[in-house]
């Protein structure tokens, strides 16, 4: 049992840790009995704190609910090995926008319509493989074992570095030399300009900057860095611009973004 | 509702009975739900929609809001109600953690955009808890689980508060108790452990 990962376990519960520790705390979950036993037994304490919020709905939650299950096919049953990934808080954020199989989250008001152009834009993200897209109830036979991204976020040696906007949102790089690769996390992040993307760029030692990575809507991302090892692990620094859609060969504008890591080993 | 199986264990008299029935009625309805039966969804929802509505309303406080919230987390449920398993905690859990989680979630969001103007305030606005947990107030069990929040320390409850009930992170959550970094974390799960054990219930 790691004290340190076991000790988050009542904030996990309750929602209280940020996105990265969350991931952190997620990977270690599946393997370790004794924070999963505790997790279900502290969850059934926080179900009775609900208790004391009880509020009767509005009739029309009822009626949008039972009308929008109409068109949502339930997923099926998991056949695999039992583990621990039938979690419900296996959701990660954002699941919401990024419904995978075309379950639609019916629209109750207008000011959250965005959501339906994410869901197509999300898509095309998958479909160019840039990064991990957060999945609700992540349920293809590839959960059980980390991504390449995770395990970056759950290395032991993993160095971050965050910074926040004036909008609210907010970057955080995130590396490890021992599993060599680096992640970039982005939290409520605008979108791109019309026609532009977001490029993501590792400067290496030598004070160049090489392409990284794109990023083509708003919103959370979990990015592992491109680049090959030797770049990932001596990069001196993560750089973010706005480029045309298809990319850009060298940055073409002001970095956005600039993260220092730190000194990496020879 | 009706019991749905007619095996149902007795109750005993008291207050109990309630929570224990209703439990395994709550998991029997969420695994009809799995398998496409909407009117086993329909009776899951009347027995649950105070509870997640109630939840989310208490955590994104605006109640339109709150709406949307709990109708994303019942679509969403509908969904993965095959995932659920019985053995790993009760219906119940299973499901206001999917309502909580997608309530914090909006009023994280909703508060980046806004993170500059806002100042922390615990005062009430918007809906006034006091006068509309109607149901609550009649409850055995939540009168129950009000004395054993009783029970904390003063800080693991105010730390759990504005964790689960306002959607603080643990780090905010040091911050607004003027706690050192990193000891909010260990009061939420010291408040945590120490009301499921008076509560009796996880075990």
């Amino acid at each position: 049992m790691n004290e340190s990962l076991h000790a988050l376990s009542g904030a996990y519960v309750v929602d209280a840790l940020d996105d990265a520790e969350r991931a952190v705390f997620e990977q270690h979950l599946p393997t370790c009995l004794d924070c999963q036993r505790e997790v279900a037994s502290l969850r059934e304490a926080t179900a009775l704190m609900a208790d004391d919020a009880t509020l009767t709905p509005p009739p029309a939650l009822r009626d949008s609910v039972l009308a929008g299950i109409k068109s949502i096919r339930p997923l099926a049953p998991e056949t695999g090995p039992a583990t621990a990934r039938a979690e419900p808080a296996a959701a990660e954020p954002a699941a919401d926008e990024t419904a995978p199989d075309g379950a639609k989250v019916l629209q109750l008001r207008p000011r959250r319509r965005r959501v339906a152009t994410l869901v197509a834009a999300a898509a095309a993200v998958v479909a160019v493989g840039v990064g991990t897209v957060y999945q609700p109830w992540q349920d293809d036979s590839t959960t059980t074992q980390l991504s390449a991204a995770d395990q970056v976020l759950a290395a032991s040696d993993a160095q971050r570095q965050s910074i926040e906007f004036d909008d609210g949102s907010s970057a955080t790089v995130v590396r490890s030399l021992k599993e060599k690769g680096a992640v970039l996390l982005t939290r409520d992040m605008a979108a791109p300009p019309d026609g532009k993307a977001f490029e993501i760029w590792l400067q290496d030692d030598t004070g160049t900057m090489v392409p990284a990575g794109m990023m083509k809507r708003a919103g959370d991302h979990k990015v592992l860095l491109e680049g090959d090892e030797r770049v990932v692990t001596k990069a001196t620094g993560v750089g973010i611009t706005v480029e045309p859609e298809s990319g850009s060969e060298e940055p073409t504008t002001e970095p956005i973004a600039l993260f220092e890591l730190g000194k990496a080993r020879a | 509702m009706k019991p749905v199986s007619a095996d149902s264990p007795d109750s005993p008299p008291g207050g109990a009975e309630h929570a224990a029935s209703s439990q395994e009625e709550l998991a029997t309805l969420l695994k009809l739900s799995g398998r496409g039966d909407e009117a086993a969804f329909a009776r899951l929802y009347d027995a649950t929609a105070a509870r997640a509505y109630g939840l989310a309303v208490r955590v994104v406080r605006d109640p339109s809001q709150a709406e949307e919230v709990a109708q994303e987390a019942f679509l969403e449920l509908w969904r993965t109600a095959s995932r659920f398993d019985s053995s790993k905690g009760s219906a119940v859990s299973w499901i206001l953690t999917l309502v909580h989680r997608k309530s914090v979630d909006r009023v994280r969001s909703a508060e980046a955009s806004t993170r500059r103007d806002t100042t922390y305030h615990q005062g009430s606005q918007g809906v006034d808890h006091d006068s509309t947990a109607e149901a609550a107030q009649a409850s055995m069990e939540a009168r129950r689980v009000r004395q054993a929040m009783d029970s904390l320390t003063h800080v693991q409850r105010e730390a759990l508060e504005l964790a689960y009930f306002k959607g603080y992170t643990h780090t905010e959550v040091a911050t607004m108790l003027d706690l050192p970094v990193g000891t909010a974390k260990t009061r939420i799960r010291d408040g945590l452990i120490r009301l499921r054990d008076t509560m009796g219930v996880g075990q």
